[in-house]
């Protein structure tokens, strides 16, 4: 089974900081950054606007159906996806193997600067998914936090699921 | 693969209702969304064909409430059961922390049950999980229709490893929180361990 992929407030704000980033550069609406199995991991800019747990299944679900169809024609997948609309456009792409970095904007920004924003924010990404790892494995091992659950008693599982 | 975000304290699992086609995987789901609080559940999506079959996958985000202070959040989503769809199926495998199979318990169907578990046991392989270790509940749906197979009988088939087994009839809600709450508690279980 794969680990479990944890988030510890320091890289979280590493994290909201490259997206905050990002999104004023890009000059995009709002700026997601999306596990592939479905989670939202951070966001940045007016999110209020949009549902963000279903924004964050759909789109995996659509990266996923498409590197299916990418292995189907030979290709390793296909990283960057956009979705154009009337007003506002998502740019989709994939980050350090295992994020999705998802940009929503509309005509006060343009494909070409999104892009090239993306690219650089993917840089900063990378290097704070490397650490995470690092961590993440660290804390696997027990260095850095107990397990929250480690502790759970059966009552406190029953306690959940009380009428 | 479960997400601990301690930024925000949160626990987020993913669960997966496998089965073949028209076993009550989508009903089962949306009962749980009519019966839920407004304030516990999000948004159910379903991406379905015309005639409501489901395409590609249904998706219901649910909060049970919090453990030591860590919102405990259940991602529950469907896989289309025909057998056509398998591409899409594997996809929505991926991540999983428990499943859960729906069986549909009319004798004319009992072949497709036997066909969708050894699918999903191929395809859980693909993953890297494996059936016989991952939280997992058996449900025996539809058991109000007149030719149902008799309890012990599916038990013997389907069981797979002694698996908490429920029957169900989920267009009424018998069993349906029962088998998810056997299949969630497995899930933390399982958390405790690591």
């Amino acid at each position: 089974m794969c680990a479990d992929f944890v988030l510890y407030e320091e890289e979280f704000k590493h994290l909201e900081e490259a997206l905050r980033r990002l999104r004023q550069e890009a000059n995009a609406k709002a700026v997601f950054l999306i596990d592939k199995n479905g989670q939202q991991i951070a966001s940045a800019g007016e999110i209020e606007q949009f549902d963000t747990t279903s924004l964050a299944s759909l789109t995996a679900g659509n990266v996923a159906a498409t590197d299916g169809l990418a292995k189907l024609i030979g290709e390793r997948e296909f990283s960057v996806l956009f979705h154009e609309g009337q007003q506002d456009h998502i740019h989709i792409s994939i980050v350090a193997k295992r994020a999705i970095l998802v940009v929503i904007f509309d005509d006060r920004s343009s494909l070409g600067l999104v892009r090239l924003r993306v690219k650089r924010a993917s840089v900063d990404l990378e290097k704070i998914f490397e650490v995470m790892l690092q961590k993440g494995e660290k804390g696997a091992q027990g260095s850095i936090h107990a397990s929250p659950f480690s502790e759970i008693t059966d009552d406190d599982i029953d306690a959940l699921f009380g009428e | 693969m479960t997400f601990i975000n301690y930024a925000s304290k949160e626990i987020n699992c993913k669960i997966v209702y496998y089965g073949p086609g028209l076993c009550g995987k989508t009903t089962n789901l949306q009962y749980i969304y009519n019966k839920t609080a407004p304030e516990s559940k999000g948004k159910m999506i379903s991406l379905a064909t015309e005639a409501d079959r489901t395409l590609f996958f249904d998706f219901l985000p649910l909060d049970l409430g919090s453990i030591r202070g860590f919102t405990t959040r259940f991602h529950l989503y469907t896989v289309p059961g025909q057998v056509f769809y398998d591409a899409s199926r594997k996809l929505i495998l991926k991540g999983v922390d428990g499943v859960v199979f729906v069986a549909d318990s009319q004798e004319a169907r009992m072949e497709a049950n036997i066909e969708s578990i050894r699918n999903l046991e191929q395809n859980l392989k693909e993953h890297g999980f494996d059936l016989a270790t991952i939280p997992y509940a058996l449900q025996f749906n539809k058991r109000d229709l007149p030719s149902v197979v008799p309890v012990e009988e599916m038990y013997r088939t389907l069981n797979y490893k002694r698996e908490p087994t429920f029957e169900a009839v989920a267009t009424t809600g018998v069993g349906v929180f029962d088998t998810l709450k056997s299949v969630a508690k497995q899930i933390l279980i399982e958390l405790k361990k690591r």
